[in-house]
Parts: C-alpha cells; sequence; structure tokens
C-alpha cells in the first residue's frame, strides 16, 4: 500500500527515497563525482567507453551509499568484528590463492567478477577498532592501546606484502586516526612516532626493489626519468604548464600526447590540473576541505563513542586519500598507487568511498536517537 | 547514569571535540601546503613548465630487440631475422583510410591480399600504433613514396626485422612461426607481468618452439629518449637504453635427417617420431603434410589462411604430439612385456592359433586367415599372432593391461617441451566411467578388453608417446623427457645453457625380460613382418609393424581395401630401434591410411636408420644429390 501510495506521488517518492541522506555531504560527493566524469572524457579521448563504464560505477556507487545511510550505528557496530574477521580471511585467501595482476597478488576471483579484499579493510578495519574502544570505553589503558596497534598490524602487513603500498598506507593511516580519536595519551603517541621512525629500517627491507626505487626517486627524480621517475616527472610538467587557468577542457596537451602514464586512474589529477590549472586545483581543495568539515561536524555531533570515532576516522580516510593522491602527482610525495577520492576512475574505490558517505549519513541521521 | 558518569562522559567529549579540531587544523594546514605547491609549479614555474610542455617534448620510444635465431645440431639456421622496409599506416592519423590507401597504390603495388590483411589487423588490434600495409617494400618503392611522403600524414616508411624460415616446410612443427600479438596474447603477456617489456614489440611466438621458448627467444626491450615537438615528430635522440637480443636456441634436431625423414613420407599424410634412448633428444620429428612459417611472418594473408586450415589434410595439426592413432600391433612387444613381467606367461608359453579366438559367443579373428599354427611368445611377435594376445588380453584382465601400460607413458603427455600436446586414451573402466554419461555406456565389459590386447579398441596414443614408449624399452627401462632444445645461448655474455637430460622414470623391469622382448623384435626385422623392410640392412634392429584401423568391421565381414574410400584405410605403423645391443635410435611411424605397417611405415623408418646410422642417402634422393652435384 505504501509502495502505491509512493508510486501516486512522484515528489512524495523522491521526498522518501531522500530520506536521511545528508544534502551537503551528497552535493560534495557528487560535484567531485562530476569533476571525475568531466576530467575522465578528456582523459580517455581514445576510450571512451570509459566514460560510461565509469558512470555504471557511480550508479552502484551511489546505491551503496543509500543503503549504508539506512543502516543504524547500532547494527553497524554488531557487522564489526564479522566484517573484520572476513576481510582478513579473504587477505589470507589472496596471499594464497589470489591472481597477479602488474607482478602484484592483489585479486580474488568470486565467480565471474574480480575484486580487491584489501578495499574491504579500508572500512572493516576503523569499524573493528571503534567497536573495541566502545567497549572499552569507560576505562581506556595502554594495553588498550597496544592491542588496538596488533588488531591494525596484521591487515596491514598483508596488504604491504601483495604488494600494495598506496592502500597499505591507507589502511594504516585510518587506524591510526581511531586510535588517535580515542584519546591516546601524548607521551605514547610521540613514543609511537620514535618507534614508527624506528621501524622504517626493517619495513626498508621489507620493500620491493620497484618500490625503494619510487621512493629514492622522489628524491631526486631526475635520477631516473625513464623509469621510477617518469611518472613523477611527466605529471609535474603536466601540472606546472596548466599556469593559473589551466589549458582548457579537452585541451591539455601531455594528457592528450600520452605522456601521463595511469591518466584515467591514479594520475587523472595530473590532467585535470593542466586543463583547469591553479583555480581548479583551489576549486577541488575546497571541495575536499569542504567534505572534511561536514564529516568532522558529523562526528563531533555523533551519539556514541563507536561513531564518533568511525565518523571521524572515515573523513580523515577522505582527507588522506586526496592529500597522498595531489601530493604524489604534484611530486612532493612517493608515486604509491592512490587514487583521487570520487574524481578516479575505477569501481572499486569508488564504491567504498561512497560506502563511507552513507555511513556518515546514517551516523548523523541517527546523532540524537540514543542521545543520554 | 551518575553526576561522576557524566562528568567522565563530558570531559571525553570535550576531548574528543579537541582532537577533532587538532585534526581538522592538521587537515587545513596540508591543503595549505599542497596550494603553497600549485602555486609554485602553476605561477611562479609555470614558464619553466608550459616550455617544457610546449616545445621541448621528451618521449620514451621502445627499441624493440632482436629475436633469438633457432639452429639445428649442427648449426643450421632454422629461423633468422632479416631487415627490411614496411609502409605502415597510423590508423588514428589518417582520415578517410580507404582514399589513403587508394592513392598510395599508385605509387607502390598494393595487392588485394594486402588490402585484406590490412583489414584483418585492423580488426584484430584495435589499440595497434601503426599497421602494415605493404611489407618488403624494394629501394626503389621506398624512394617513390619519400619523394611524395608530404602527401601522406600518417604513413610512415619502418625499418623493421621480419623473421624468416630459411628452409621453408623443413620442421615447419617443431620451429612453429609468429605472428602479431593479439588481444588474447596482451592478456597472457599481463598475467605473465612481462606487458612492459613488450613495449614496441608486434610479433609473438604462436605455434612450436617459436610459442613455448617465447620469453627466452624475445630479449629485453631497451628504450630511446627522443626530444618530440608539437606535433610528436623526433627531433633528436638524448638518451638510449640498448635493446638486449634474445637468446639463440640449438636443437637436439638434424636438419639433413628431418629432411630425409619427411621426404620419406612423399605426398601421404603421418608423423614420425625418432629420440636418443639414453637421454630424450629428438632427432627427428615429422608431421605431414608441414606448411611454410614464413606465410605467417607478415600476417598470413585470409586467402592463404583459408587453403591451410580449409585442406582436409589439416597440415597445421601437428600429428606426431596431437595426432591419436590406435598402436595396432605396435602394441604387442608391450603386451608381451607385461605378460613376463606379471608372471602370466613365460618365453616357453605357446598355443595352438586356429585363426580366432572365442569369448562370450562372439568370434574375434586373426588377421591371418586359417591362424599360424603353434606360436610361442617369440613367435607371437615375429608372425604378429592376433589370437595370442587377445588370449593374453583376456588372461591379464583390463586393470592390469592399463596399470602396465601407464608406465610407459601410454595415455599421459610425454612433457616434450612444446605446447598442444595431446593426452591420449589408455582405456580402463575408470576411464570409462569418466568418458561417457549413460550408465550403459560407462560399464566396462570383458570383451572390450580382448582387441585392446592387440592395440584397438579405445586404444589411441601420439606417436609421440610409441616413440617413448620404444625408446623407454631400449634404455632398459629409463625413460628421459623428451626435449628438442639441446642448449640456449645467451648472445650477448657468450653463455652456454645446456638443457640437461631429464630422467622422467625408471622402470622396474626385468633385465632377462627387456632382453627377451628386444630379441624378439630383432626377429621382427630379421625373419618377421619387417624383414622385407629391412633386407640387406648392414646394422641390426628391432622393430614391429602395426595395422591400426580407422574404422570397425563387423564381424565377419571381410576387409577389401580397394572398395574403401581412401580415408578409411588402414594406418600403417611401425616402431624400431637400432642398433638392436646398443640403440642409439628409437622411432615411432605413423602413415596415414596407407594399409599394412609393413609395407607404407617400415620403409619409412628403414631410410631414417639408413641415414641416421650410415649416413646413406635413400636411392631417389641420392640420385637427386648426384644430378645437382
Amino acid at each position: 500500500m505504501a509502495l502505491e501510495a509512493a508510486l501516486a506521488s512522484p515528489r512524495r517518492l523522491a521526498r522518501r527515497l531522500a530520506e536521511g541522506l545528508d544534502g551537503p555531504l551528497l552535493g560534495l560527493a557528487l560535484a567531485l563525482a562530476a569533476i571525475g566524469l568531466a576530467t575522465l572524457y578528456s582523459a580517455a579521448y581514445d576510450q571512451p567507453e570509459r566514460v560510461s563504464s565509469q558512470l555504471g560505477n557511480l550508479a552502484v556507487a551511489l546505491a551503496a551509499m543509500w543503503l549504508a545511510a539506512r543502516v543504524p550505528p547500532q547494527t553497524l557496530m554488531r557487522f564489526a568484528p564479522p566484517a573484520y574477521l572476513a576481510g582478513l580471511a579473504l587477505l589470507v585467501a589472496v596471499a594464497l590463492f589470489g591472481d597477479v595482476v602488474n607482478g602484484a597478488r592483489r585479486w580474488l576471483h568470486v565467480g565471474v567478477a574480480r575484486f580487491q579484499p584489501a578495499e574491504i579493510m579500508k572500512l572493516a578495519l576503523p569499524m573493528m577498532l571503534a567497536w573495541y574502544f566502545h567497549r572499552k570505553e569507560a576505562s581506556l589503558r595502554l594495553r588498550d592501546f597496544a592491542a588496538a596497534g596488533l588488531l591494525l598490524a596484521v591487515p596491514v602487513a598483508l596488504i604491504a606484502r601483495q604488494p600494495d603500498l598506496g592502500t597499505a598506507v591507507l589502511v594504516a593511516a585510518v587506524g591510526f586516526y581511531v586510535i588517535f580519536f580515542a584519546g591516546i595519551g601524548w607521551r605514547p603517541l610521540a613514543a609511537l612516532g620514535v618507534a614508527a621512525a624506528a621501524g622504517t629500517v626493517p619495513f626498508w627491507g621489507m620493500l620491493h626493489d620497484y618500490q625503494r626505487k619510487r621512493i629514492l626517486t622522489l628524491l631526486d627524480p631526475s635520477q631516473d626519468p625513464l623509469g621510477a621517475g617518469y611518472h613523477t616527472i611527466q605529471s609535474t610538467i603536466a601540472v606546472g604548464s596548466g599556469g593559473v587557468a589551466g589549458k582548457g577542457w579537452l585541451h591539455g596537451t601531455q594528457a592528450h600526447l600520452e605522456f601521463i602514464p595511469e591518466r584515467h586512474t591514479d594520475f587523472i589529477f595530473a590532467v585535470y590540473s593542466e586543463e583547469f590549472g591553479l583555480i581548479g586545483n583551489g576549486l577541488l581543495l575546497a571541495l575536499y576541505a569542504g567534505l572534511v568539515a561536514r564529516g568532522l561536524m558529523i562526528a563531533a555531533n555523533a551519539a556514541t563513542f563507536f561513531s564518533r570515532l568511525l565518523a571521524a576516522a572515515i573523513t580523515l580516510m577522505f582527507f588522506t586519500y586526496a592529500f597522498v593522491n595531489m601530493g604524489m602527482v604534484s611530486g612532493i610525495l612517493p608515486v604509491v598507487g592512490v587514487p583521487l577520492p570520487f574524481v578516479s576512475y575505477g569501481g572499486s574505490a569508488l564504491a567504498t568511498l561512497f560506502l563511507g558517505v552513507g555511513i556518515l549519513m546514517s551516523i548523523q541521521r541517527h546523532r540524537k536517537l540514543v542521545q543520554t | 547514569m551518575s553526576l561522576a558518569e557524566l562528568k567522565d562522559h563530558q570531559r571525553e567529549l570535550h576531548r574528543f571535540r579537541l582532537r577533532v579540531g587538532i585534526a581538522g587544523a592538521a587537515v587545513l594546514a596540508a591543503f595549505a601546503l599542497l596550494f603553497a605547491r600549485f602555486f609554485y609549479l602553476q605561477v611562479l614555474q609555470h614558464d619553466t613548465y608550459a616550455s617544457k610542455a610546449e616545445e621541448n617534448r621528451i618521449s620514451i620510444v621502445p627499441i624493440s630487440p632482436n629475436r633469438g635465431l633457432i639452429l639445428d645440431r649442427n648449426g643450421v639456421v632454422l629461423a633468422r631475422n632479416y631487415s627490411a622496409y614496411t609502409l605502415e599506416i597510423f590508423p588514428r592519423r589518417v582520415r578517410d583510410l580507404e582514399a589513403t590507401i587508394g592513392e598510395l597504390a599508385e605509387l607502390v603495388e598494393i595487392q588485394p591480399k594486402d588490402r585484406a590483411r590490412f583489414r584483418k589487423l585492423l580488426a584484430e588490434a584495435r589499440n595497434a600504433e601503426s599497421l602494415p600495409i605493404r611489407t618488403r617494400l624494394s629501394d626503389e618503392e621506398v624512394a617513390r613514396f619519400a619523394a611524395h611522403r608530404y602527401r601522406f600524414p600518417g604513413v610512415e616508411i619502418k625499418a623493421r626485422l621480419f623473421r624468416q624460415y630459411p628452409r621453408g616446410e623443413a620442421a615447419s612443427h617443431v620451429v612453429g612461426y609468429i605472428g602479431r600479438i593479439n588481444a588474447r596474447d596482451q592478456e597472457r603477456l599481463a598475467e605473465l607481468g612481462v606487458e612492459a617489456n613488450y613495449r614496441g614489440t608486434d610479433f609473438i611466438g604462436k605455434a612450436g618452439l617459436e610459442a613455448s621458448y617465447q620469453q627466452e627467444l624475445h630479449g629485453t626491450t631497451g628504450f630511446e629518449q627522443v626530444e618530440i615537438d608539437a606535433a610528436g615528430r623526433g627531433i633528436r635522440t638524448l638518451a638510449r637504453t640498448p635493446a638486449q637480443a634474445g637468446n639463440n636456441l640449438t636443437l637436439t634436431l638434424d636438419i639433413r635427417l628431418q629432411e630425409v625423414a619427411e621426404q620419406a613420407f612423399g605426398e601421404r599424410r603421418g608423423a614420425l617420431v625418432a629420440l636418443e634412448p639414453a637421454s630424450g633428444a629428438v632427432l627427428a620429428f615429422v608431421s605431414r603434410p608441414g606448411y611454410d612459417p614464413n606465410l605467417f611472418v607478415d600476417g598470413i594473408d585470409p586467402q592463404s589462411w583459408e587453403s591451410l586450415n580449409g585442406s582436409a589434410d589439416r597440415p597445421l595439426n601437428n600429428r606426431a604430439v596431437a595426432g591419436l592413432y590406435p598402436p595396432g600391433s605396435t602394441f604387442k612387444p608391450f603386451m608381451a612385456m607385461a605378460a613376463l613381467e606379471l608372471g602370466k606367461r613365460t618365453p616357453k608359453s605357446a598355443i595352438q592359433d586356429p585363426g580366432y579366438f572365442e569369448f562370450g559367443g562372439r568370434r574375434f579373428r586373426d588377421s591371418k586367415p586359417g591362424g599360424h599354427g603353434h606360436v610361442d611368445l617369440y613367435g607371437s611377435i615375429v608372425k604378429s599372432s592376433d589370437t595370442f594376445y587377445y588370449m593374453l588380453a583376456n588372461d591379464l584382465g583390463i586393470d592390469a593391461i592399463a596399470g602396465f601400460m601407464r608406465q610407459f607413458g601410454f595415455g599421459a603427455k610425454s612433457g616434450i617441451d612444446l605446447e598442444g600436446e595431446a593426452r591420449g586414451v589408455l582405456p580402463s573402466p575408470a576411464w570409462k566411467r569418466e568418458r561417457f554419461r549413460r550408465p550403459e555406456q560407462q560399464k566396462w565389459y570383458a570383451g572390450e578388453t580382448i582387441s585392446i590386447g592387440i592395440g584397438q579398441g579405445y586404444n589411441a596414443y601420439t606417436p609421440m608417446q610409441l616413440a617413448l614408449a620404444v625408446a623407454t624399452l631400449a634404455a632398459n627401462g629409463e625413460m628421459y623427457r623428451p626435449r628438442l632444445v639441446a642448449h640456449v645461448d645467451d648472445v650477448r655474455t657468450g653463455e652456454r645453457r645446456a638443457l640437461e637430460p631429464a630422467l622422467a622414470r625408471r622402470l622396474a623391469l626385468r633385465p632377462e625380460n627387456l632382453e627377451f622382448v628386444r630379441r624378439a623384435m630383432a626377429g621382427v626385422n630379421r625373419e618377421g613382418t619387417g624383414a622385407r623392410a629391412f633386407a640387406g640392412a648392414p646394422y641390426s634392429s628391432g622393430g614391429k609393424t602395426g595395422t591400426a584401423q580407422v574404422i570397425g568391421l563387423k564381424q565377419g565381414e571381410k576387409y577389401d581395401e580397394k572398395r574403401l574410400a581412401e580415408s578409411l584405410r588402414d594406418h600403417s605403423l611401425f616402431i624400431a630401434f637400432a642398433p638392436a645391443e646398443h640403440p642409439r635410435i628409437a622411432l615411432a611411424v605413423v602413415v596415414e591410411n596407407s594399409g599394412f605397417g609393413a609395407r607404407a611405415a617400415a620403409p619409412v623408418a628403414r631410410v631414417v636408420l639408413d641415414y641416421f646410422l650410415l649416413g646413406k642417402l635413400p636411392e631417389a634422393a641420392a640420385k637427386g644429390a648426384e644430378e645437382q652435384g
């Protein structure tokens, strides 16, 4: 009956569909996705099918967001440990039976489709940690933070081994944010910083040659202009040659003469920056800043410890994506495989991001319901 | 909630909000840093980067490596490269392809065949930079095009290396051929994670050793840093990392022996595999008819493809490893071996052969009407008595036969270094259960075991499997994995990597039994079914003839060769080793639709053994050589 009534009045249907969606968040994310599609249209001049494929990805991602916005944080909390364990099991499965693409073992076959289980951890890990801290809320001790560190370290190590440095960095960062917001003391935090610095030594040993090369070339890209430095040199030229106003949409020469590698995915920002210049970059930064501001506001007003931690961590994950990607394209961070959030081509990342947006919306919607 | 708890809660919320504030400030700082970087690049350094982008573009141009050569055991070249000019069209830069090709045809000769090939390449390789419309231009044609080059943007002359197979059809199924990289190859390269090394490579091994040793032959791609102008034309080379040529392959084959063997087949279809028993080295590897691999090199034109692929003789089919044939009576020495090893017969066991064996009310006929009379184990091989092996198969039972034959490699891939090997069929009740769907088909009938004994029934093996089984018999039960490549040479370092003989397994067989079966096989060539073919041979050899039925004969029906269509006639088979005492060569021959093994296949084996052991050319070829010399 409700369905019939809803169908009878399209306006009511629209209102029902939009129920629980956060206007500012949705607006910002869609604006970014629109920028992504426009840039992709330019970057994929030789493969126009990519644009329609990305539109499909966007539809799926929006559906995921819509569903997530309808799941109360309470339910989400119950799902946290199983989601985390499932993610962990899948990562182990990848290590054992995964497909190798471009020399890295990241993909798992599920029926006809392939996906990267590491993607799941981007949300499952902060959920798990937030769940853990929520249970111990009243009395957080140092050893709780140590246990949380272990929960964080296992999946990160598995992902780094694949090897997928970009995702490992993201997952580690989002886990760290939960620990930070849970209130770890400043002194342990400082100690953690020192330990992390010391940890880079064995970590350096764990890295693959090509990963080391990427980090070394960051210091001096001209050292290896044909190999690892090529990406950075060419993307920096693209950004720099864009100037204040950019070369105009569809007129980026670096992109169209195929100087920018991976110009649909991780380096799409180089294409955007070349065509829209400093003004475009300013707009993009403003959109991301708006997204972060809205997310942190939702976190500050969230009802429970769990939702506060989760909202803040997801928000800062968006920031980390954006910062690392733009940093690497403009040559101040090493080249790790991190997409520009909501903009880069690719279905998995887009789905994860919009799922995160959906969770934020749900937290915002339930901010008063359980408040005591 | 108590007051204290509430206070606690408030304090905690306060702390959280403080940290949110800190995080927000950090985010702003990070974005400010990014903006500063953008400002530095896009405002302060804009002129530098703008000129870098607009005037001095550096393009990375891959240099494809020279493909490794393929040589026979004596260093005779079987596959090499030569440089030639091609006329290439960049489809993305040409607006009207048909018109352009039409105008080009006024300058250089472009046949319908070339147009058809170009269209095919265009359809297959969607993302290719440039595609050839004409290959192997003459100097005159190059000059003529160069004079009119300005009229054709998007058309260029390129110097390319082409693959050439100087021996043409000889050993075509061994060497194989290369072809353009297609979407499926691309996918496979991506899976192997070697895509980067194939930037600039257009060709890849498609068949034979060209395919199975692709990674060895390919080499390492080099790169050239070229300065290009705004239109994408190269101005000058800045830096160069040379390509490293692929490795050369030296085969175990002797191309002269190979050619002698191929000529021995004449126009007939069939296959031959000759192995060195003590190492598994392939000495000759024939599949007839062959094809000219040179046809594939520039992308085969549809007409030639149709005539090769559509031919009833299936020249592209590698019969030596993918052709399946019932072994016929060449199976008998292995059956005799099974009988001795499993204790079902002794060298003294004998039967009275009436010309048939009756089982379950059905008569299994001997190929000799009236039978061979008194036949012992030795005689059963020399005279090829069917009745003897009908009875033996019945006594052994199918499970014992299948279990014994499996050791000799029947029904399993030999593991030779070629792709596309067939497994064949070693019949057993388990195989039948798996092979068939309906329950009544899945059941094994005792009557089916009888014809297995003479190599008929479901038996189906490749000539390679037969040759390997004979080689194993000749090498006292040691089975070496067959291989075509003797060593791989790194041209750059001069390093030679020999591929050592690989012992696949050692069969536990009693020496006196091996000795007995080999003696009986020597008897075949001295006084039995192979005696005519080997009359006057100055060396000793062992052999066994075989005739494989293509169609099943109904009971009581008499086989009349003349009445049957050629394609339904029996296959002629022969297995052999020589010299009998210390075999240096073991082989299997199949001549399709040529009737009795003694008549067609045994003479082919004789020619090969004569040349291998004596260096003697067959009479016809010798006469030809004399006339030439």
